[in-house]
């Protein structure tokens, strides 16, 4: 059975007019790593909020259809038992840290202490999980004193030392330089290869085609596309959705107007596009 | 108008020393784009330019003005600055008051304050919301208000920290017209940026900063084109550059069309031989 299921998911704001999640069936497996498009709107912080039990549970509205996570159904959960097994960092990093805390480390704990988890397990869970992130040399920093992309980071870490089954990323990279990118999917993927589910919202097309397993195409509330990512990414449907596009995806695509791209498929990563247009 | 860095040293109440000694002149009607790794000193150089921050050692200059003589009331009459997340700098109750507190704050008269308020909402495309509350407005939609509250003081100078952060692709070609709109208008604009690509498309000059230092100043076609020194600072050649490398290319493509040119000079040459 999926370890992710929503069925005929439909969900209204309390003060929306429209549904922001309309219909959604989905399904994801254990262990896999499932990234998200859309253009701004689409509802992509509205699914997030969805599987982490935000909506409906913090953010009230109305909502019809099953959201299942580990088998156990979002509406006869409570968010306090939900957030056990799920993880979600927040889209602006600003809004997950705790400013309750002087430092990185202490910040990093405060789950884990908030848990009762026993003081001598929390010191190397968090050094561990900062290691993992490149964060270690900021532990004693206080989190206010971060840049941006430092402080996804530091959001990212209090998550993942939380050990969650599902981890919900909710664009996690946006602040970042490209190694920061690189790190954070690389630590994701292998968060997904030792069995953690992974959902996350992005808009770096090149990554999400080396690393993520399937790619769900959200527009309007609901599904326009879902598949492999490199079928996902080069569809002519994104291109006339206002979706992003790979620079080599859209390049390929008007060379191959021009007679200049040969191959069937079009690239969505450098490796892809070095191959297919050394063809000439 | 113009700015000038001499020797800015910058430490911060903590002891992190973020800006080593930066000397640089921007010219009038420049666009700049400033580019680095996370924490290489981006945010901290901009706000020395509206006096949100004091340099430590040397100075800063804007026009004739030193940032040290002036509050930062008053360099807001030279200095617009866009923050990296819109809600730090929305307060108002609706769309339209926002956009006008700050010229009405720089004393303009009205007439001049409808002008620029309605030229503002226009080229934000929020000529429709003006009476929604910024908060009843999608992300993407508080980050246009906060372009428009911003570009309403028409002041010579205009700093955007991040502006593509979490736009989507429609957004980001709508942000690219407005500092295009601002360019033909002669304002200096100083861009922050991770999105490589969106700075090779919109960006003459580019500055990286390394550790609180400039590692590399000069025209995007030559800056981003060097790989090796870029990656000190953890930036990536826009995807099309990176590319053309690869391909063998001589030129440093940075856009669609200079790639497609290329490509097609490279295959006649390879057939003529």
């Amino acid at each position: 059975m999926a370890f992710i299921n929503l069925q005929n998911v439909t969900y209204k704001y309390p003060l929306t007019k429209t549904p922001v999640l309309q219909n959604i069936n989905l399904q994801v497996n254990e262990g896999e790593f499932v990234a998200v498009i859309g253009p701004n709107g689409a509802g992509k912080s509205t699914l997030c909020y969805a599987l982490a039990g935000f909506v409906p549970h913090f953010f009230k509205g109305e909502i019809s259809g099953t959201i299942e996570v580990d088998g156990v159904e979002s509406s006869k959960s409570t968010l306090d038992e939900w957030v056990l097994n799920v993880g979600l960092a927040f889209q602006n990093p600003f809004n997950q840290i705790s400013g309750a805390k002087y430092t990185v480390f202490e910040e990093i704990a405060f789950g884990l202490e908030n848990n009762g988890v026993p003081r001598e397990e929390i010191r190397p869970r968090v050094e561990e999980a900062m290691k993992m992130t490149d964060i270690s040399n900021l532990a004693d920093r206080s989190p206010y004193s971060l840049s941006g992309g430092q402080q996804q980071r530091v959001a990212l870490t209090s998550i993942l030392v939380m050990k969650p089954k599902l981890l919900v990323l909710d664009e996690p990279t946006s602040q970042m330089d490209p190694i920061g990118t690189r790190e954070v999917f690389g630590v994701v993927r292998r968060m997904a290869e030792g069995g953690m589910t992974v959902v996350m919202v992005e808009h770096k097309m090149e990554w999400i085609a080396n690393f993520a397993d399937r790619v769900i195409a959200l527009k309007d509330g609901q599904i326009l596309l879902e598949g492999k990512p490199n079928e996902v990414l080069t569809s002519d449907v994104l291109a006339e959705n206002g979706f992003g596009i790979s620079r080599y995806t859209s390049t390929a695509r008007e060379a191959k107007k021009r007679g200049l791209w040969k191959k069937e498929n079009l690239p969505v990563t450098l490796d892809e596009a070095v191959e297919g247009f050394k063809l000439g | 108008m113009k700015i000038e860095i001499n020797n800015l040293r910058f430490t911060y109440p903590t002891g992190l020393e973020a800006l080593r000694g930066i000397s640089l002149t921007i010219e009038a009607g420049e666009q700049v784009a400033i580019v680095g790794q996370n924490g290489a000193g981006k945010t901290t150089l901009v706000r020395h330019f509206n006096g949100l921050l004091q340099p430590t050692v040397g100075s800063v200059l804007i026009g004739d003005w030193d940032t040290k003589k002036y509050s930062v009331a008053k360099l807001a009459s030279r200095v617009g600055y866009v923050f990296q997340n819109p809600d730090e700098q929305l307060f108002s109750k609706d769309v339209g008051t926002e956009v006008r507190f700050g010229p009405r704050n720089l004393g303009y008269s009205k007439e001049k304050i409808d002008e620029l308020v309605t030229r503002a909402l226009a080229l934000t495309e929020l000529s429709n919301k003006t009476e929604t509350n910024p908060y009843d407005l999608s992300p993407t939609w508080r980050k246009m208000v906060a372009l428009a509250s911003v570009i309403a003081m028409d002041t010579p100078i205009v700093i955007f920290d991040e502006p593509t952060t979490g736009q989507d692709a429609v957004n980001v070609a709508r942000i690219a017209h407005v500092i295009a709109k601002l360019r033909r208008e002669g304002k200096t604009v100083v861009t922050i940026t991770h999105d490589i690509d969106f700075c090779a498309e919109n960006f003459e000059r580019v500055i990286a900063l390394a550790s609180g230092q400039v590692l590399l100043d000069g025209p995007a076609r030559e800056i981003l084109g060097q790989e090796e020194i870029l990656a000190q600072t953890y930036v990536d050649p826009p995807q099309l550059t990176r590319l053309g490398k690869k391909l063998g290319f001589k030129e440093t493509v940075r856009s669609q069309e200079e790639f497609l040119n290329s490509l097609k000079n490279s295959i006649d040459a390879s057939q003529s031989k």
